[in-house]
């Protein structure tokens, strides 16, 4: 198994087929058994009372935001280097979802801001990355939609997309410079012995994968629109020409 | 290359768009401030760094989109492409021009603004050395975001939206330059970040640039 069979829509409508049902089941599982351990199991925080638990929704969502980038730069890249049609329209796909996971982790953070730290908003180095990240999104969604040509289009975002990664990447350390920052450090890390307590811990981790498959499963069905979409478009121009 | 500057160079001047056009709006950036603000000198002092580097960073966007647009419309563009020059030096001439009619200009008017602005003292010589060491930063980006934006209609306003937060490094590290030197801090460290970034942009730029030209002229 290659990820070049997938170039071929039919098999990655196939494929998806089979698997969409199973990633959207699981996604729901997730989501229920992590959003409701999370907020109807778990004790309050000593210090920040009920408010704590928002950061099932917080945490999951910031991570999402930055992979989808992440990944928009991968099919990107693929895309340009080998002309991988479904990858171009995978980046394409997951704009949208990544634009709205940066969103729901914006205004997360904004309403635990608000009791905890007695602002919506602060200029912290975290809270600015996410709104410039945001702002890279919506530059990116919207020359998709400037083009006509899908292939131009393709070829251009993938460009402003890697160039996009760099200043991104170059931006969020521009910013810690900048600004010396009120938000905590990270709750989650691979190198840490201790993370948060446990009790918050495994619902999160629940949620965490919750949010995953949740992206994967509109990515994939994203995707499979896009695929349409473009046989629609392919078709109609066909009929016009006849 | 020498013979495309001075073309482009000249095609600036004699259209008498770019050059007085960014400087006016520079100087009606930094006029418009006060009014919203109020006139204390104490206050403006304070924000002075952060407008004069938001005014420069305005008016050197107004020009982008002039950058490749009319050559595209006429057609010398797929002329330059095929010429033996490699693309990327021509959009590297490209960003040279639109610096020396934009962003040279600002260098050196920026100065006499800042008086408006009541900036400290020690601050104008920094000001100077930082829009110079930025500037043509955000004239290769600009080249970038107006190759991306060549093909379409009414590219203006995408260009903004795409380049702007391109912008966010070279002004951050340009801004915290000035506003160290106002405060009687040392500069230095954001002058050198804000060279290095501008030295990477000049390097790498032109490549991206070229690539998205390409794309558009295909």
């Amino acid at each position: 198994m290659s990820i070049w069979e997938y170039a071929n829509p039919v098999r990655f409508i196939q494929t998806t087929d089979r698997i969409l049902p199973w990633v959207t089941g699981a996604t729901v599982v997730a989501l229920i058994v992590g959003l409701f351990w999370g907020f109807f199991l778990t004790p309050d925080d000593y210090r920040q009372g009920s408010t704590v638990k928002i950061i099932y929704l917080h945490v999951p969502s910031a991570l999402m935001a930055i992979n989808a980038w992440l990944m928009m730069l991968v099919t990107s890249i693929i895309w340009i280097v080998r002309r991988h049609h479904v990858s171009a329209l995978a980046a394409k796909a997951a704009a949208p979802v990544g634009v709205t996971m940066t969103l729901i982790a914006l205004l997360t953070g904004a309403i635990w801001g608000q009791p905890m730290w007695g602002t919506w908003w602060a200029w912290d180095p975290r809270l600015t990355s996410f709104l410039i990240l945001f702002i890279f999104y919506l530059g990116y969604m919207a020359l998709w939609s400037a083009i006509e040509n899908p292939d131009t289009a393709a070829d251009l975002t993938s460009v402003l997309c890697i160039v996009g990664s760099v200043f991104a990447v170059l931006s969020r350390y521009a910013v810690n410079f900048w600004n010396q920052g009120l938000h905590q450090g990270a709750t989650l890390s691979l190198d840490k012995e201790e993370n948060i307590a446990d009790v918050f811990y495994y619902p999160l981790l629940f949620c965490i994968a919750g949010f995953v498959l949740l992206f994967v499963a509109l990515v994939l069905l994203r995707t499979r629109t896009e695929i349409r979409a473009r046989r629609i478009s392919a078709l109609l121009a066909r009929e016009a020409r006849a | 290359m020498i013979a495309l500057l001075r073309r482009d160079l000249a095609l600036a001047f004699r259209s008498g768009g770019g050059f007085g056009l960014s400087l006016a709006f520079f100087l009606i950036v930094v006029t418009l401030v006060p009014f919203g603000v109020g006139p204390e000198t104490g206050t403006l002092a304070v924000i002075a760094p952060g407008i004069l580097w938001v005014g420069a960073l305005l008016a050197c966007l107004l020009s982008l989109d002039r950058i490749f647009q009319l050559d595209y419309e006429d057609g010398s563009l797929d002329l330059l492409a095929t010429a033996p020059l490699p693309l990327e030096g021509i959009v590297a001439v490209k960003g040279v021009a639109h610096w020396l009619v934009t962003g040279l200009p600002l260098t050196l008017a920026a100065p006499v603004l800042g008086l408006l602005l009541s900036l400290p003292g020690p601050a104008y010589g920094w000001l100077m050395v930082s829009l110079l060491a930025g500037t043509p930063a955000l004239s290769f980006l600009g080249t970038f975001g107006a190759a991306l934006t060549v093909g379409l209609k009414r590219g203006g306003l995408l260009l903004s939206l795409l380049v702007l937060p391109l912008y966010i490094p070279t002004l951050i590290f340009g801004a915290e330059t000035v506003r160290r030197a106002a405060e009687g801090l040392s500069p230095a460290t954001p002058a050198l970040l804000l060279t290095g970034v501008s030295a990477a942009v000049l390097a790498l730029i032109p490549y991206a640039a070229a690539a998205a030209v390409r794309i558009n002229l295909k």
